[in-house]
């Protein structure tokens, strides 16, 4: 007599069921939690195929691959959650060379006693992510450790796109002269964060910026293939941004205070919380510094699609051997925007 | 947030800066000490020293809570955070100050001492009720504004019966720094910084009102301007003292008239009358020993003085020679004057207390101002009248 064999006896317990060691233990019950969570919730060809690696084909030509962790705490918070940024976060690394993005793979490392809800709503959140983006996760991994060994969940993704062809964007080819501009307003996805964090108790009404960029990308590469550098202002914000274009460039910066255009609750907050906006994270915006010539077209090109319909020209490039980033300030005065020094900010991507 | 933007409209600082530039007597030139970090920082943020002429040149003073805490109390604290069962809890900043010996908090607490940071003296009482087997000690610094939080928080620890919390008190008073100053020999005697007149406090004159200014305004015939941390209120303020240096007046005046009136907040200088007191002498980094210039717990609240519960040492270790702190927070000399400046100490790495908070006035040069000292061409403060002693 042969039973319909069925591989787990009773489903997963999404409603009260919590992680324990044995879900990354290498036996059944993690054999489970992969099928019925990750499996289910990503659903493509390539993971379906339940190998340790994902095979599919690439086009030929120029490959970008990235890989980035996620450690946000608190694991939601307005806007968005640890799952949704950790697809949009490495598809922004991705896109930021100008690329296509193809595919991603998501690595989970979950402290024991994780609510298996939580992690159902991030894995449901992180899948719904990638495929609005049309990037799928491919292969992933998942390891429980000891509770007291992590901060609920940490998620590392890595991903991979490819570059059309003549398309070379890189932080190092900012040119003096060349026009700085930004897709959007500034710090609202560290605002929003750190407005969910308990010890500093406010409410706003402030959303997370989290957005996949690639197809505004896309569109500007298509507009302008000579862009010469694009990136993602998260960690350190603009200013941080900016200071590392410089270096790696060897150029000056001159940007004007009144240009950067800033939410008005984000900014009130930011006064309340002692913060400057300029280096609260992004997660949805990017830096574009182009020729002069083409800064015209690729703000109409931003402007024209919904992540970039704040898009502003904030200033220019400049020959400078201290590679300084200057600011003429609203009130008239010059600065400059140095780099963060040690802040003790919270985690927030 | 209309309400900031009120105080940060560019075009009314272009106006202002024109003001300034009609009233100030070319032939004449103006010494303002901003007193207050908080001053100090927005000067710098703003770029306002582009906004003022040549011959009005801002003297950063020793208002900034982190910078004048001299290394013996920052020895203290990390002294009291290696003690059995101790949780010490502070501000950030007070994290990065160097203390003796290349020791900091932040490398005290990377040893293994229990040290947080909060964000209040409240924090630390959560903490306290939440770990009854630790004792938490709160590492109470600043002016008059923090004085009375620091309060509140004790007397909360007294109605709740808590046993376990204390506070390691360093808080200090506005008027005897302004007075040691003024009465030092540089001012004083040799001439050698001048000092024409002062930006008063913005949120610790909420506390103590305008008042306790009319003193040294007078003795000291230095007039006085109490003014916000908002741009415009700083240009205003410049304004307003230029007029009076100009006209040979030395009052108190009050451009924060918004925030602060003649007598401050009554409740709150009750309660830390009721209290603290004062100590006959204390420390002060760059100052030295200031008479009557700091607080301490009363008898009544031993139960909730650190210094009482244990029996801190009270050593005072020499600053880092080359550190020229001291001389820049009496205003004698100027970050640029340092030989570390930018090239040893850096707020990534500070090896002096006024490059680790953002009101420090190394901090704010370096983060907000190095340009000018990079570029020739670059519009730059005029040079100090005379050598410096020291
Ligand atoms: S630059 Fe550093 S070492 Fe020099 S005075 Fe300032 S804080 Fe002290």
């Amino acid at each position: 007599m042969t039973l319909p064999r069925r591989a787990h006896p009773r489903p997963l317990d999404l409603k009260t069921g919590r992680v324990d060691l044995t879900h990354g233990g290498g036996g059944r019950a993690m054999a489970q939690l992969v099928e019925e969570l990750f499996i289910k919730g990503f659903d493509n060809e390539a993971l379906n195929q339940r190998n340790d690696q994902a095979a599919f084909d690439v086009p030929a030509g120029r490959m970008v691959m990235t890989t980035d962790g996620y450690v946000i705490s608190p694991l939601f918070f307005p806007g968005g959650d640890i799952g949704s940024l950790a697809v949009h976060g490495t598809v922004n690394d991705v896109a930021m060379a100008g690329a296509v993005p193809l595919s991603l793979s998501a690595g989970f490392i979950i402290e024991e006693g994780f609510p298996l809800a939580d992690l159902k709503r991030i894995v449901d959140s992180m899948a719904k992510a990638s495929r609005d983006a049309g990037v799928p996760v491919v292969t992933g991994d998942t390891k429980v450790v000891e509770k007291g060994k992590g901060d609920g969940i940490f998620i590392t993704t890595a991903g991979i796109g490819m570059v059309p062809a003549g398309v070379v964007i890189s932080g190092d080819r900012a040119k003096p002269g060349d026009a700085i501009l930004i897709s959007g307003t500034m710090g609202d996805h560290g605002v929003a964060v750190m407005s969910q964090r308990e010890s500093l108790g406010f409410e706003t009404a402030i959303l997370s910026d989290s957005a996949a960029l690639h197809t505004m990308v896309a569109e500007m590469v298509a507009a302008v293939p000579g862009i010469h550098v694009l990136r993602d202002p998260t960690r350190g914000g603009l200013a941080a941004t900016l200071n590392e274009i410089a270096s790696q460039s060897g150029v000056g910066m001159l940007m004007e205070e009144a240009l950067v255009p800033v939410k008005p609750e984000v900014r009130g907050a930011c006064e309340l919380l002692g913060l400057d906006p300029l280096y609260v994270a992004n997660e949805g915006k990017l830096i574009c510094i182009c020729p002069e010539a083409d800064a015209e077209t690729l703000l109409a090109v931003m402007r024209a699609h919904p992540l970039g319909v704040d898009a502003a020209r904030i200033g220019a490039c400049r020959a400078d051997t201290h590679h300084f980033v200057q600011m003429k300030t609203a009130m008239g005065g010059m600065r400059v925007v140095d780099w963060l020094a040690g802040e003790q900010l919270p985690r927030i991507c | 947030m209309k309400y900031i933007d009120e105080f940060r409209d560019g075009q009314v600082a272009q106006s202002m800066a024109k003001a300034i530039a009609a009233e100030a007597d070319p032939a004449g030139s103006y010494h303002i000490m901003e007193f207050c970090g908080g001053h100090t920082h927005a000067i710098s943020r703003y770029g306002l020293e582009d906004l003022l002429p040549a011959n009005v040149r801002m003297i950063h003073g020793p208002g900034c809570p982190v910078c004048v805490l001299p290394i013996g109390r920052i020895d203290a604290a990390i002294w009291l955070a290696r003690q059995d069962g101790v949780t010490l809890c502070t501000y950030g900043d007070m994290l990065r100050v160097p203390g003796s010996k290349r020791l900091s908090l932040l490398k005290a607490k990377a040893e293994g001492c229990d040290i947080r940071m909060v964000y209040s003296t409240l924090d630390a009482l959560k903490l306290a009720q939440s770990m009854p087997e630790r004792q938490v000690v709160f590492f109470a610094i600043g002016f008059e504004t923090t004085t009375p939080p620091t309060a509140v928080a004790i007397k909360q620890a007294q109605a709740l019966g808590l046993k376990n919390f204390s506070v390691f008190c360093n808080h200090v008073l506005t008027p005897s720094a302004i007075t040691q100053i003024l009465d030092s020999p540089e001012v004083r005697e040799l001439g050698t910084v001048k000092l024409d007149a002062f930006i008063g406090p913005a949120h610790v004159s909420t506390i103590i009102g305008s008042r306790p200014y009319e003193y040294f305004a007078e003795e000291y015939q230095r007039p006085v301007v109490i003014a916000g941390f908002e741009p415009l209120d700083v240009l205003q303020a410049v304004r307003m003292l230029i007029r009076q240096i100009n006209q040979g007046r030395f009052e108190v005046e009050n451009e924060f008239s918004r925030a602060v009136t003649r007598d401050g907040n009554e409740k709150a200088k009750s309660l830390v009358a009721e209290m603290f007191e004062l100590r006959r002498v204390f420390e002060w980094r760059g100052l030295g020993l200031v008479p009557y210039s700091a607080l301490r717990l009363k008898e009544a609240y031993a139960a909730w003085d650190a210094e009482r519960r244990w029996d801190v040492p009270q050593d005072s270790p020499p600053d880092n020679k080359a550190c020229e702190c001291g001389a820049i927070l009496r205003g004698v000399k100027r970050p640029m004057d340092c030989k570390l400046f930018g090239t040893i100490c850096t707020p990534e790495n500070p090896m002096g207390s006024c490059m680790v908070s953002a009101e420090g006035a190394c901090a704010a040069h370096w983060t907000y101002g190095r340009f000018r000292d990079a570029e020739p061409g670059m519009p730059q403060g005029p040079e100090p009248e005379e050598e410096e002693t020291e």
